[in-house]
């Protein structure tokens, strides 16, 4: 097991590599160069000069080399807009970011396993049916439609909850930040959700019809016993769709977070493109995607330690 | 290294030998029926499936032939009509914030948001179908670079790859076209390699070499043959993705441009209008959320057809 957790370790740096080398060559291969956009028509000695301050003269394989050395030691540049270091502008949006990522992974896998294993043991029944047509709902409901209907219910409708922005910066942990983060933690959480609940009544259904649920209930083990025994069978399954849920939710944010405004990576991203401040573009697009080859280098070894047999494979 | 969703997918599939697979025999006589066949007939008896088809069927019919219904320009402005409401007279679904008619938009938008949700998908399948079938068959070294260069490319959440390229290259709708098509290639080339390699793997092929049948018939028949079912399950799935996330592109000024009908763009542009009417602002949306639902509900039905365990 811990050969296989090493072998998969050494397997994420050329994968880290690889993501480094696409963000790099996605973002030059814009056409135009990443300052004409910024500074517009100017002096053309000056901007040569600018050029050379920001290291854009120099042949493209050099500037990866550059850039890659620099980001490893946490420093990403300057954003072109701002004059911020790309690095301190990331953390905070990141933050933003993980603070409702992990509110609406909470929220939706609570829900979600809990409606899907209830969903799988009553197989065929009203619950059942109800939890399958919540669940093809939530797969296939734009997130930023929902993020729309929320904010009309809620905020328009209802005046309850307000429909943009974080809040005031001061009041981190107030009742004022929390109403901030309910809505785009629903919009959010609705995806993951429903692909936990579908994923855990599949998993359940299926061991349930195995011979040993067979056993254990002639052996007279009660039906909550038997439950147990059914969830510890699923947890490998279960486990490997939530972290990649988990990462497919900060990934896939900006579409929410837009919508609400949320200082996050997605809204910065967002942000970025449309200023084509390339240092903070190629910073947010390596860092959420760095931390989603993290995760699942996670949920891996997670799962050889809830199911021994994957190791073995 | 991983155990892909994909395997799942697989093994729930029963398997095509390539020959008549069930024989049902009714009154009067014995009646062969293939494989395809059966599935469907188990298909259209699915009355979910079916609807979805249908509605599917509808919304795609309209759009095609959405210049010849006589409906109002979808582009004309009328500033004293703006935001009428659903049910005004002239205009059954209201108009938009330039007074445009919703209606006439919405079933307009179908051709830009459909093609961008179906077009990717085909694209890619047809990419990466081919690799993963090349990197299945073939296997070592081949197999090796195809599917290491497809594993940095997995490892990126399908939105931001999306937004990432499209973002780099600039709006517009073919960028968005060609963004979306090459976050679904390394998905489907990994399905296809994965089912591949099983199939490889199965005595029926062994045999057929051991036959004497070459390479490239034993892919015809055999290979392909039990690679398309559990492909295009995948791929209606990611059709309706792909109608989320293209929608999504142009929702946040990435696709579609103004004045065009676009589904994902009206529900942007319609966005400050949700306190005057909200019922018009959300309808674009709920067109993005229906497609997307038939296509999945489809993709369950092909599923449960296919699952052919004899």
């Amino acid at each position: 097991m811990l050969n296989y957790i090493i072998r998969r370790i050494l397997y994420t740096i050329p994968i880290a590599i690889g993501v480094s080398l696409v963000v790099f060559a996605l973002v030059h291969l814009a056409p135009g160069d990443p300052l004409s956009a910024v500074v517009g028509e100017v002096d053309q000695k000056m901007l040569a000069e600018m050029r050379a301050s920001f290291g854009y003269d120099k042949p493209l394989p050099v500037q990866y080399l550059i850039w890659l050395g620099s980001a490893l030691t946490g420093d990403m540049g300057y954003s072109l807009r701002t004059g911020v270091p790309v690095f301190k502008t990331l953390i905070d949006a990141a933050t933003n970011t993980i603070t409702i990522g992990v509110a609406a992974a909470l929220l939706g896998f609570i829900v979600g396993v809990t409606a899907g294993m209830l969903a799988g043991y009553n197989h065929g029944a009203w619950l059942d049916k109800a939890v399958s047509s919540a669940t093809i709902t939530g797969v296939s409901i734009p997130p930023y439609w929902l993020a729309i209907l929320v904010v009309i219910v809620f905020s328009v409708q209802l005046g309850w909850l307000p429909s943009m922005g974080a809040g005031t910066p001061t009041s981190t942990w107030s009742w004022d930040a929390w109403k901030h983060m309910i809505l785009p933690v629903i919009a959010l959480a609705a995806i993951p959700c429903a692909i936990v609940a579908r994923t855990a009544r599949a998993c359940v259904m299926e061991i349930l019809s195995q011979e040993f649920v067979e056993a254990l209930r002639a052996r007279g083990l009660s039906e909550r016993r038997i439950l147990l025994h059914v969830s510890r069978n699923a947890l490998p399954t279960v486990l490997a769709v939530m972290g990649l849920q988990f990462a497919h939710l900060l990934g896939g944010s900006i579409l929410v977070e837009t919508v609400f405004s949320w200082p996050g990576t997605g809204y910065l991203l967002n942000l970025a493109i449309f200023d084509r401040d390339i240092p903070v573009l190629q910073g947010t697009i390596l860092l959420l995607a760095l931390f989603f080859v993290s995760i699942n280098l996670v949920i891996d070894i997670l799962q050889t330690w809830a199911d021994p047999r994957i190791s073995r494979g | 290294m991983k155990p892909a969703a994909s395997d799942k997918i697989a093994l729930a599939f029963g398997f095509d030998t390539g020959q008549p697979t069930a024989v049902e025999i009714p009154v009067g006589g014995i009646a062969q029926r293939t494989y395809w066949q059966n599935v469907w007939r188990r298909v259209m008896r699915d009355p979910f499936t079916v609807a979805c088809g249908l509605i599917l069927i509808l919304i795609a019919a309209a759009a095609l032939f959405a210049p010849w219904l006589g409906l109002p320009d979808p582009t004309l402005t009328n500033s004293t009509n703006r935001l009428l409401p659903v049910g005004s007279p002239g205009h059954p679904l209201g108009t938009d914030e330039l007074g445009r008619d919703m209606l006439s938009r919405l079933i307009h938008g179908g051709r830009l948001s459909l093609m961008m949700g179906i077009v990717p998908v085909l694209v890619a399948l047809l990419i990466g179908g081919s690799l993963g079938l090349v990197a299945g068959f073939v296997g070592g070294r081949i197999n090796m670079l195809i599917m290491r260069v497809t594993d940095v490319f997995y490892a990126f959440p399908s939105i931001l790859l999306a937004v990432a390229i499209a973002g780099s290259l600039g709006a517009g709708i073919r960028n968005a076209l060609l963004a979306i098509t090459i976050v679904f290639i390394p998905p489907l080339t990994r399905v296809t390699e994965s089912v591949t390699t099983q199939m490889r793997a199965m005595d029926f092929v062994e045999a057929a070499r051991a036959s004497g049948a070459g390479t490239f018939t034993i892919i015809r028949i055999h290979v392909l043959g039990n690679v398309l079912g559990p492909i295009f399950v995948y791929a209606t799935v990611l059709i309706s993705v792909s109608i989320v996330i293209s929608a999504g592109l142009s929702f946040i000024g990435l696709g579609a441009s103004p004045p065009s009908a676009e589904w994902g763009l009206m529900l942007n542009t319609l966005r400050e209008s949700i306190f005057l009417a909200p019922l018009v602002s959300v309808l674009p949306g709920f067109m993005i959320f229906i497609a997307s639902m038939c296509f999945n509900l489809i993709s369950d039905g092909l599923r449960s057809a296919m699952d052919v365990r004899l």
